[in-house]
């Protein structure tokens, strides 16, 4: 039996008179680690923030775990807190502490006390090996722990759906490392995820499912070594030998 | 003149107007930092006629001359049946002219707050209130300090203006003195007086930006 987590139908999104996302569908089953590859500017980021509806999209259907997300905006908090976002940058807020970072959400989305956020808060700190950062703030710690500290905060509030936007792209080389790290952790543990990366490493050794996004509109997708080893379309293979060269170098 | 009289008469009259430049400064500043923050949340969140109003209004309080507001809110106001004394119109005047400045100041610093913290405060569930509570606001107030500080020390030197509809504060105390002692070097002690309150009040602004920046910024920024 598929447990179906998402459905996007036939997704519309632009800025202002341009339209970037030209009709896009694609189904998520509950578990399941999907890697959302393309160019630059093909949309990629625009379609994960029309998940949580953080870009209210043109035209199209977004269902979470039934509901559809596109017609209820009554319950869109409620909807938002069931989905953890992490951004290339600026994710953690800069005058809280890391502790506070990762509380605030529990307090404010989750309704939970202060001293029983702040304890769990700890708790996913030290699961991620950054217990002893938790009284730093964000901008003390380096880019890569800041990219942990994010993830942990996405995670706290135990999040059905994780979404993550190229979570090492801004990061010096050396400090991806990390971050990647982190990520195969999550994996295993079976959360669902979407996560815009050309780590292609990592997707071939985590992912069950690669998409690939080229202007707009999803040109293939499928099993993840299938697609990144043997992919159907010359699209998409021009696109792969590009980033394996430019990894290389 | 003797310097007795100097020493026991001028400074002391003079001095009398520091009391009446610190309140004006003070009171001013505080409307205008209220009134600036509406404008500057109207400005940045509102769409439609609150923002034209905002903006309007701040065109028109920085493209005006900070004399001829006075002018209008101590002289043209009674007109319309708002009789003010000089002290209310000139904190008035002073305080919507700074509010124009201020409302700038802080939409400035909440431009310069990243995209990203808005749309994480909004992914995590928080209502607009929430996240202009908890994270746009405390992060635009100390980006914006020491521009705020700078408009402060700028308010102290503007309220010299409120002499001419005759509020007895700093310079109009020493304007009389200079008239009566026909001795213009008085002049120079009002500006030493504005100096010595100018000055200090700069470095506060250093003082207040290690208390409130935001841990790990400068550092961030180099
Ligand atoms: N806030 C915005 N305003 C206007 N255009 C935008 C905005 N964000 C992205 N775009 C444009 O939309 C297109 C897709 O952007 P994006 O979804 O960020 O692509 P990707 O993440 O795949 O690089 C690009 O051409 C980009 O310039
Ligand atoms: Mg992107």
């Amino acid at each position: 039996m598929s447990d179906v987590l998402l459905t996007v139908r036939d997704l519309r999104a632009g800025y202002n008179d341009t339209e970037v996302l030209k009709g896009v569908s694609l189904t998520a089953n509950r578990g399941e680690k999907i890697v959302i590859v393309g160019p630059s500017g093909s949309g990629k980021s625009t379609l994960l923030k029309c998940i949580p509806l953080l870009i209210k999209p043109w035209a199209g259907e977004i269902i979470l775990e039934g509901t559809i997300v596109t017609h209820e905006p009554d319950n869109l908090r409620k909807i938002r807190s069931k989905i953890g976002f992490v951004f290339q940058q600026y994710t953690l807020f800069p005058h809280m502490t890391l502790l506070r970072n990762v509380a605030l959400p529990l307090e404010i989305s989750k309704g939970i006390q202060r001293r029983e956020a702040e304890q769990k808060a700890l708790s996913v700190l030290t699961r991620l090996g950054l217990g002893g950062l938790a009284s730093k703030y964000p901008l003390e710690l380096s880019g890569g722990q800041q990219q942990r500290g994010a993830i942990a905060r996405a995670l706290a509030i135990d999040p059905v759906l994780l979404l993550l936007d190229e979570p090492t792209s801004a990061l010096d080389p050396e400090l991806r490392y990390e971050v990647v790290e982190t990520l195969y952790e999550i994996a295993k543990e079976g959360r669902s995820m979407m996560i815009v990366t050309h780590e292609i490493d990592f997707a071939e050794a985590a992912a069950d499912r690669v998409v690939f996004i080229d202007d707009g509109i999803i040109v293939e997708e499928g099993d993840a070594r299938q697609v990144l080893e043997h992919p159907k379309k010359d699209r998409t293979e021009r696109f792969l030998r590009r980033l394996r060269a430019g990894m290389r170098k | 003149m003797e310097i007795e009289r100097f020493l026991f008469e001028i400074i002391p009259y003079i001095l009398e107007g520091i009391p009446v430049t610190l309140q004006l400064t003070i009171y001013s500043f505080a409307l205008g930092l209220i009134l600036g923050a509406l404008l500057a949340a109207a400005r940045v969140l509102a769409r439609g006629p609150l923002s034209v109003i905002s903006r309007v209004y701040i065109e028109f309080f920085r493209g005006t001359p900070l004399l001829v507001q006075i002018f209008f809110v101590y002289f043209g106001l009674p007109a319309i049946g708002i009789k003010l004394d000089a002290f209310t119109a000139s904190v008035l005047a002073i305080g919507f002219n700074s509010a124009a400045y201020q409302a700038e100041i802080i939409r400035a610093a909440i431009k310069g707050i990243p995209e990203e913290q808005f749309l994480s405060a909004e992914s995590l569930g928080m209502t607009t209130g929430q996240m202009y509570r908890f994270i746009v606001f405390p992060q635009a107030i100390r980006i914006a300090t020491p521009a705020l500080v700078n408009e402060f020390v700028a308010l102290v030197k503007y309220t010299s203006l409120a002499s001419i509809i005759g509020v007895a504060e700093l310079f109009r105390k020493a304007e009389y003195m200079v008239a009566f002692t026909f001795r213009p070097e008085i002049y120079l002690f009002a500006a030493a007086i504005y100096l010595a309150i100018c000055i200090p009040t700069s470095q506060l602004s250093k003082i207040l930006e290690a208390k409130y920046a935001i841990p790990g910024y400068r550092r961030a920024l180099v």
